[in-house]
């Protein structure tokens, strides 16, 4: 299982918080990651490692359409995204691009940013603080998709 | 078993009897919509699938709208690959500075009844607004249909709104979407499609529609339709002679034969049904900083206004600026408000010049700017700072929208938004 540090936010959290839209304008995702979570952490960028997880509440990811969102956690490193529940866009976006994103229902009112937090893809388990979580397993398309590497890799192997 | 009319126009388009919730279906796409903030995203990924051609130029819009004009010099790195982009592919639908994606979309002729449309920006829900499945999707999905044609699409359950009556007097269709928002919370529809009938629907234009299923994806809907009637086809023949003729290449059915193929069954199949009286609604707001956060406004009254924006692909269309105008028709926006107006298109900026709803407007104070996305996507024309509050038309109050984080951005009508200018505080539109 791979061990990461949690970076916890709230129920609802849109895109715009993730990313914000001026710094779409910057030419590539490397560029934006720096302004990850600015509005609600400035230092989140500086602080999280690769293989930390963010975890959320109900409607993760809701809002505009912007792949950048996933695009930046990504590129940070971050592991994958636990949450209650993911809003639409973003969850397909994330597939897409290769990160996994889990809903557990029961994991993100028990953890803390800080907390450590391990997590077995295949398994569908994730661990903190003790406890064991199971978590809702991709269905087999995306999980395709995800294990290729994301629709681009995925794409070149049916080509 | 009786279909949904999302299920209809899914099952038409892969040629199926029937499809059923939970479906993945793989769908021939009618047209995808590209946003000019999007584009270089989606031409480098694009190549990275080592695509060489658009599948059917013909069906691909690229629209430069939160961009026009550029505000910052590195904004005209889009235009360029834009424009790159166009010359490689040989794609003839381009739309540089006639506003607003989602309204040229419909309002140019690109969308008709049935069709199945992806766009890269969330509210491409819009379209629903004649009887169209569209929705947003991310820059790298847009790549691989634009090589392919296609995208496979989980067949959504339908939760269907019935609206009956008359709305009372200074009540849009933005106060009934607002408050189906807070009534299922931003995530009451994730996933599922919304279909809204009933005679206030009926009665509607095809521009409170579009309001509606704009906001859609602000409960998180996958997408919104009416059943397209004699409304939605005299609209759709009308935008077929807008902007040259640009969206006209295929033939509209006709009425009779969208009824036949797009109406949802009696015996369809619902996730849920919720009704809503018309006499019951009042104006209302989105308040700091969710859109599922709706206070009526006779609760707001009071609270001072910095600035108020009226426009967006929500509301900037000819009704909205007529509504506002009635509202200021002979008033003074108060001296420490900037009233901020920024129609939908070119051709919304042209019909309120001639009908006189953009003279009264400017009489009443307010600063009229050029057709776009403008201050909705916080880049230009009014950013505001630190402690200030506006009153908006548009379809999201998230922190830091609209300039810091420290602004607070209240949701609301054009006519609850016009009383508010004048006012120079939260207030509704006296009947």
């Amino acid at each position: 299982m791979a061990v990461g540090k949690i970076f916890k936010f709230h129920n609802d959290l849109d895109t715009d918080q993730i990313i914000a839209s001026q710094y779409l304008l910057l030419p590539t995702i490397e560029e934006m990651k720096a302004h990850t979570f600015e509005s609600l952490d400035p230092d989140f960028s500086s602080k999280v490692r690769p293989g930390d997880y963010v975890v959320g509440g109900e409607n993760f990811g809701c809002g505009s359409s912007r792949e950048q969102a996933p695009g930046v956690l990504k590129a940070l490193g971050v592991e994958a995204v636990v949450a209650k529940s993911f809003a639409r866009i973003f969850y397909r976006n994330a597939i897409n691009i290769g990160l996994p994103v889990i809903v557990c229902k029961d994991l993100p009112d028990q953890v803390e940013t800080g907390d450590e937090m391990e997590l077995s893809l295949s398994d569908g388990v994730a661990r903190a603080r003790g406890v064991k979580y199971s978590c809702t397993r991709l269905p087999e398309y995306m999980q395709k998709i995800l294990n290729q590497g994301g629709l681009i890799a995925s794409l070149n192997k049916e080509v | 078993m009786g279909q949904t009319v999302v299920e209809k126009i899914l099952a038409r388009n892969i040629g199926v009897q029937a499809v059923k919730p939970g479906d993945i279906v793989t769908v021939n796409v009618d047209r995808v919509m590209l946003d000019d903030i999007m584009i270089p995203f989606i031409v480098d990924k694009f190549h990275e699938m080592g695509f060489e051609k658009v599948w059917d130029p013909d069906k691909v819009v690229l629209i430069y709208d939160h961009l026009v004009p550029a505000s910052q010099q590195d904004d005209t790195r889009h235009y360029r690959v834009g424009d790159e982009f166009v010359e490689e592919c040989g794609l003839t639908h381009v739309h540089r500075s006639d506003g607003i994606c989602h309204q040229l979309m419909t309002e140019a002729g690109y969308v008709k009844p049935g069709d199945i449309v992806f766009g890269t920006d969330s509210h491409t829900t819009t379209y629903g607004c004649v009887g169209a499945f569209s929705t947003g999707i991310g820059y790298t999905e847009m790549a691989a249909i634009l090589g392919t044609g296609t995208l496979w699409v989980k067949v959504p359950e339908t939760i269907r709104v019935v609206i009956d009556g008359k709305l009372p007097e200074g009540v849009m269709s933005k106060d009934i979407i607002l408050r189906l928002i807070g009534d299922l919370g931003a995530d009451g529809a994730t996933y599922r499609a919304l279909e809204f009938a009933g005679t206030t629907v009926e009665e509607m234009s095809v521009a409170s529609r579009m309001t509606m299923a704009n906001m859609a994806i602000e409960a998180g809907a996958k997408c919104a339709v009416f059943t397209p009637d004699e409304k939605t086809m005299e609209y759709c023949e009308q935008s077929r002679e807008n902007y040259g003729g640009c969206g006209a290449q295929e033939s509209l059915m006709s009425l009779e034969q969208v009824q036949k193929d797009l109406m949802g069954d009696p015996d369809a199949v619902y996730y849920q049904t919720i009704t809503y009286q018309a006499e019951d609604f009042q104006p209302v707001m989105a308040c700091p900083s969710q859109v599922d956060n709706i206070c009526n406004v006779s609760q707001l009254e009071g609270i001072t206004v910095d600035q108020v924006f009226i426009g967006s692909c929500t509301n900037g269309r000819l009704e909205d600026l007529q509504a506002a105008a009635s509202v200021l028709e002979g008033k003074k926006v108060a001296p420490f408000v900037k009233l901020i107006v920024t129609p939908a298109s070119r051709k919304v900026y042209e019909d309120a010049l001639a009908c006189g709803a953009l003279q009264t407007l400017m009489r009443a104070g307010a600063i009229i700017t050029h057709p776009g996305c403008g201050l909705c996507c916080g880049r230009t024309g009014g950013i505001l700072s630190d402690g200030e509050r506006v009153v908006a038309t548009n379809n999201r109050n998230f922190l830091g929208r609209m300039g810091t984080s420290k602004v607070e951005i209240y949701l609301a009508s054009p006519m609850t938004a016009a009383a508010c200018a004048a006012a120079g505080k939260i207030t509704a539109a006296k009947g």
